[in-house]
């Protein structure tokens, strides 16, 4: 088990990995890959029981589904330095005839990747139907998944979120990456959405908060308590209140590196910022 | 000429709910799915079967695809179940991306198609169906033409991996395929030689061809009867055979001609063997309340359609 300092050792690779990437095409979502970066980094380091190889059924394991499938760079970092494929392939990522294609896909049958996502608001479904399976098959492993805040405008999330609790769907951890941010400003200038906690227990979810979202000892501590809540009758949500941009000073508390890639002279003051760890791709 | 018997008039959404009672006998690992509509889709059988293998969404379909999509991942077979609108056209880019996208194998299971729902109406009537599922890769779209095929069907689908878009709908209509016969996804079915005009039909049509052949029969003109069941994949090779003899062809379905059969068969002919074609078919119009019967009738569908076609394109030769 590796401890918290090789786990943040880890993060400040993974958002080199996420600046070189999408440095190299000029493109892709470097704000909130950023923001979820040690949330990964905890989740397939410490909170999942994975298996060694990948194989679609999943069964005997945790699964996790990205629905805001645009922080595909920091999934694809933290998939490599887990073993799912090599580190060098990030070096591929948006490119023609690559695995690692802008939005995550299994159409590239890319190990790691269970689902497509990209058009927003259809994770929580797709999450909640593993979660059913898990169920059938008498298999008491976990589905985790993750949600931009943004997102949950779509009306898909909340059908989802409305079924889960009427059928006790009690193995699902879904989190919310709070960032407060999307594409044309905050979300409170979009569209407001009120209290998302309210809003979860209202519709029957139990809710557990983690308001240090970029710091990975508040990560294990609150996911270690939505998982202490699963098995009870109702699905559990997670509220991830993270910074966008988090580890590189001029990308932070902006929505405006949602989906922009930094030029060369920003890439080295934001690698400058994140000093290599464990070796870059 | 070769005649079928007509066993006695049966809905084709029967036919897909003895197909799933029978899949839940046969397949544990078929799941069923239904928004709200368990009694107009026959999926009452299964569910009382089955509970723990029945999943009741209520009337949100957008989550019944994407729950399915999910289910898959563990090795279940999901059936989805409900009207054909709401199983295309208003779930589109959720089977574009988390069904077909993703190459999940997901059942859609759409019943009350086209015209046929009748009183209802255009909001609910779908003539363009067919054409969004043909489009979408990796889709396999199949629309049977009666009871017992669409029970045939339905079994067979547990059987092939991947995405299929399986059509059928509400009303009592002539049931004459053999029971004992099975389903084979992508093979048409050659039901009366002829030599004059080759008419290829799928779904409710296929029985209206029949009667058609009958009448073009009497008037000397031998018609080629094939039954289109799967749109996607097309059997290209029957229906270049059948044209190579009779030299002209008439499509029938109960569907928009956009994007429908008659454009698929005329994608093949074009490429291989340019040939004069008629389309029984809907001309870019939404439906309206009536019967059945008066509906196929006003918009042409019926077999007085398929034989003024096959008059009209004899006459292209």
């Amino acid at each position: 088990m590796p401890n918290t300092q090789q786990l943040k050792d880890l993060t400040t690779q993974v958002r080199r990995d996420i600046l070189r990437m999408v440095h190299k095409v000029n493109s892709g979502h470097p704000g909130g890959s950023l923001g979820c970066a040690e949330f990964f980094v905890a989740l397939y380091s410490e909170i999942m029981d994975r298996k060694d190889h990948f194989d679609m059924d999943g069964i005997g394991e945790d699964l996790f589904f990205l629905s805001n499938g645009h922080i595909s760079p920091v999934y694809y970092s933290v998939l490599a330095r887990s073993g799912y494929f090599p580190v060098n392939e990030l070096n591929t990522f948006r490119l023609i005839n690559s695995r690692l294609q802008g939005h995550p896909t299994t159409h590239e049958n890319l190990p790691g990747v269970r689902i497509a996502s990209g058009s927003l608001g259809q994770g929580m479904s797709v999450a909640l139907g593993a979660a059913q399976t898990k169920k059938l098959n008498k298999d008491s492993h976990l589905i985790y998944s993750l949600h931009g805040d943004g997102e949950l405008q779509e009306g898909q999330n909340w059908e989802a979120i409305m079924y889960a609790a009427g059928n006790k769907v009690d193995n699902i951890i879904a989190t919310v990456d709070l960032n407060g941010q999307q594409i044309d400003g905050s979300t409170d200038d979009v569209l407001p959405m009120g209290s998302l906690k309210a809003k979860f227990e209202a519709f029957g979810w139990t809710v557990v908060e983690i308001n240090e979202g970029n710091d990975i000892e508040a990560i294990l501590k609150g996911m270690a308590e939505a998982k202490s809540k699963t098995g009870q009758g109702k699905p559990v949500c997670v509220l991830l209140k993270t910074v966008m941009g988090h580890g590189v000073d001029f990308m932070m508390h902006t929505h405006a590196w949602h989906g922009k890639a930094p030029n060369d002279e920003q890439l080295a003051r934001g690698l400058e910022q994140n000093p290599e760890t464990v070796g870059d791709y | 000429m070769k005649t079928y018997t007509n066993t006695g008039n049966k809905d084709t959404r029967s036919g897909f709910g003895a197909g799933l009672t029978e899949l839940g006998k046969t397949n544990e690992n078929v799941v069923a799915l239904c928004a709200d509509l368990i009694g107009s889709l026959k999926m009452d059988d299964f569910k009382a079967n089955h509970p723990e293998r029945f999943f009741q969404v209520g009337i949100a379909e957008a989550n019944m695809i994407g729950l399915a999509a999910g289910m898959t991942i563990g090795g279940k077979i999901p059936f989805t179940g409900t009207f054909a609108n709401f199983s295309t056209g208003r779930v589109y880019d959720q089977i574009r991306q988390s069904v077909a996208y993703s190459d999940k194998n997901v059942k859609i299971c759409a019943s009350h198609a086209g015209l046929t729902l009748g009183e209802d109406g255009a909001t609910h009537q779908i003539l363009e169906d067919i054409g969004l599922m043909k489009m979408l890769p990796g889709m396999t779209v199949i629309n049977p033409c009666d009871y017992n095929q669409t029970k045939a069907a339905t079994i067979a689908i547990a059987k092939h991996h991947g995405p299929v878009y399986l059509r059928f709908g509400r009303p009592k209509v002539a049931n004459f395929t053999p029971e004992e016969q099975t389903f084979e996804i992508g093979k048409a079915l050659h039901l009366i030689d002829g030599t004059d005009v080759t008419i290829v039909a799928t779904g409710h049509l296929v029985w209206e061809a029949l009667e058609a052949a009958k009448v073009l029969n009497a008037e000397g003109i031998s018609a080629e009867v094939i039954n289109i069941h799967t749109i996607k994949p097309l059997d290209n090779e029957a229906i270049i055979k059948s044209v190579s003899k009779t030299g002209c062809i008439v499509t029938a379905e109960e569907h928009n001609f956009l994007g429908g059969l008659g454009e698929s068969v005329a994608r093949v002919l074009a490429t291989n063997k340019p040939t004069p074609q008629e389309f029984v078919a809907t001309n870019d119009t939404f439906g309206e309340s009536g019967t059945p019967e008066q509906l196929m009738e006003k918009y042409g569908l019926n077999s007085d359609a398929i034989v003024k076609a096959a008059q009209t394109v004899i006459k292209r030769k």
